[in-house]
């Protein structure tokens, strides 16, 4: 069902965790849809510093969130932003197709963690952060 | 997908997906390939050849259920068996009556085969189940109206095991004049059927749910009960289900029941005792699980569990990784965007029907087995809890 890379991730995820004290916190999906995903950053002169997740899902919802946390740190938050669901799946070779719906919701964990940031730091921008509700 | 080169172990626990055709049933089928190869509605003695061999079969699945050889139907499987009992009955029975009833937690063979009927103009009452998924006669006493002309309630449920009391249910549909159809797929073979004693019209049996190959199944018809085809075509089975005969199929099925029934006392109570074991090591073992399903009234195969703050089939890669087969109720497994609707109808919130495991014993599992698994699961749910953002403090 699943590609070596995205079984990689699912089984050796990256940056799994909570960070102490973070900058900013972005939580998206919810557990009665079956995926959940809280993303905890750093930031440090307007870059992910470190990143780290948690994610309550299925392989694919897991795999996206490891995925996600390796292709943002390190860049600024600009950049950060630009990073769509649909990268992250292309990052791991692809999902299957029933996944790319429901269980791909990292970039926007990402994006709501950063939304966060900003408004901690009282910083008006204006962020869509997507399915953030996740209805079905 | 991708696994460990070398699990220690392989262990499969899906019986009830399927289950592999045993040694004899394979040898018994052999010869009906190349070598005996005829159509059984020929005249000559390879026709006679083929004939012959549906006849023993039919004896022995008949047996299984305590019914006479006239009353079994071949089918390509449990699901055309489901279609055939309900829409041949429905069909039958229109100018009698528009009401058909059936319960919440069955099968979507017969669940959707009762929504289909309803888009032509049928009425059906779908009665509810309780927190360990069993159906209480009462309701279905209560739901019976004067045009109602068919029931049909599984005997073993088969995601979550509970043994339904379809003996009762029968006769409250015997009382009121109405037919019962029950699924047996997941009980045949695992406790004992006795259709005439359990007051049963109509009985839905799978082959590759006991050892027999894929693609073949019976429905039980008791003698008098009238079905309008749902196959068209030659005069195969009595008129009630057209094609030619799939001999090999068929012969396979009737050594798995022949086999089947003589194993039964025994190999039922050893896997009930492998699955009290896992059960029991489950709950011990591993914190905030809860056990799906009824304690007792129980498959003697069935474990299902539905284990906190986790998602199913992240729990079957990791099982996968390690040789171990199961399957789940999430929604990732169950092809939809719903866990499964037989647990949500037990009262489970969707959060812990995301987390539901089942595994199904058979014939292959032993005591070691279990061990493994016992061995294998709790560092799974560990290692997986410690990435979940819930937990016993997050309130959710």
């Amino acid at each position: 069902m699943y590609n070596d890379k995205v079984m990689d991730h699912f089984f050796n995820p990256r940056n799994v965790g909570e960070i102490e004290n973070p900058d900013g916190v972005g939580q998206v999906g919810n557990p009665i849809c079956g995926d959940m995903m809280r993303i905890t950053l750093k930031v440090k002169d307007n870059r992910i510093e470190d990143i780290k997740f948690r994610t309550f899902g299925c392989g694919a919802a897991i795999a996206t969130s490891s995925m996600v946390t390796e292709l943002v740190k390190g860049l600024t938050l600009e950049e950060a932003l630009e990073v769509s669901n649909k990268h992250v799946a292309e990052a791991l070779g692809g999902l299957p197709p029933q996944k790319l719906h429901c269980s791909n919701l990292a970039a926007d964990a990402v994006r709501a963690a950063i939304k966060d940031y900003y408004e901690r730091q009282g910083i008006d921008v204006d962020i869509e952060v997507g399915h953030d509700e996740h209805g079905h | 997908m991708s696994s460990q080169p070398n699990p220690e172990r392989l262990v499969y626990l899906d019986h009830s997906a399927t289950t592999p055709v045993r040694p004899e049933v394979l040898a018994a089928m052999l010869p009906y390939f190349a070598n005996k190869f005829g159509n059984a509605s020929s005249v000559h003695r390879w026709g006679y050849e083929a004939r012959q061999a549906i006849n023993d079969a039919r004896e022995k699945v008949a047996s299984l259920i305590e019914a006479s050889p006239n009353e079994i139907l071949f089918t390509s499987g449990g699901t055309e068996s489901d279609n055939l009992a309900i829409r041949g009955v429905a069909h039958s029975r229109k100018a009698k009556g528009k009401h058909l009833i059936t319960s919440q937690i069955e099968h979507h063979a017969v669940l959707h085969t009762f929504e289909a009927l309803q888009k032509e103009g049928f009425e059906v009452t779908f009665v509810p189940c309780d927190k360990y998924g069993l159906i209480d006669p009462d309701d279905i006493k209560r739901a019976i109206r004067k045009d109602t002309i068919l029931i049909s309630i599984m005997h073993g449920q088969n995601e979550v095991g509970t043994i339904e009391p379809i003996k009762d249910i029968g006769a409250i549909a015997r009382e009121h004049g109405v037919l019962f159809h029950t699924d047996a797929v997941q009980s045949a073979g695992k406790v004992p059927i006795d259709v005439r004693d359990m007051n049963i019209d109509l009985l839905t049996v799978s082959s590759h749910k006991i050892y027999g190959p894929k693609g073949v199944g019976a429905l039980y018809v008791r003698k008098g009960v009238r079905l309008v085809p749902q196959i068209t075509g030659g005069a195969h089975e009595r008129r009630m289900r057209a094609g030619t005969e799939n001999v090999p199929g068929i012969v396979g099925f009737g050594e798995a029941c022949r086999l089947a029934k003589a194993d039964l006392p025994e190999e039922s109570q050893r896997l009930a005792n492998l699955r009290d074991k896992l059960i029991q090591g489950i709950l011990d073992k591993i914190p905030d699980v809860v056990l799906n399903g009824h304690p007792t009234l129980r498959l003697p195969h069935n474990v299902n569990v539905s284990v906190k703050y986790l998602e199913g089939e992240s729990i079957l890669l990791n099982l996968d990784r390690m040789g171990v087969a199961a399957s789940s109720g999430s929604a990732c497994t169950s092809g939809s965007l719903e866990p499964s609707h037989v647990l949500l109808a037990m009262g489970l919130s969707h959060e812990t029907a995301h987390g539901s495991l089942r595994f199904t014993l058979g014939r292959s599992n032993t005591e070691e087995d279990i061990d493994y698994v016992l061995e294998v699961l709790p560092p799974i749910v560990e290692k997986l809890r410690s990435m979940s953002p819930l937990g016993p403090g997050s309130g959710l």
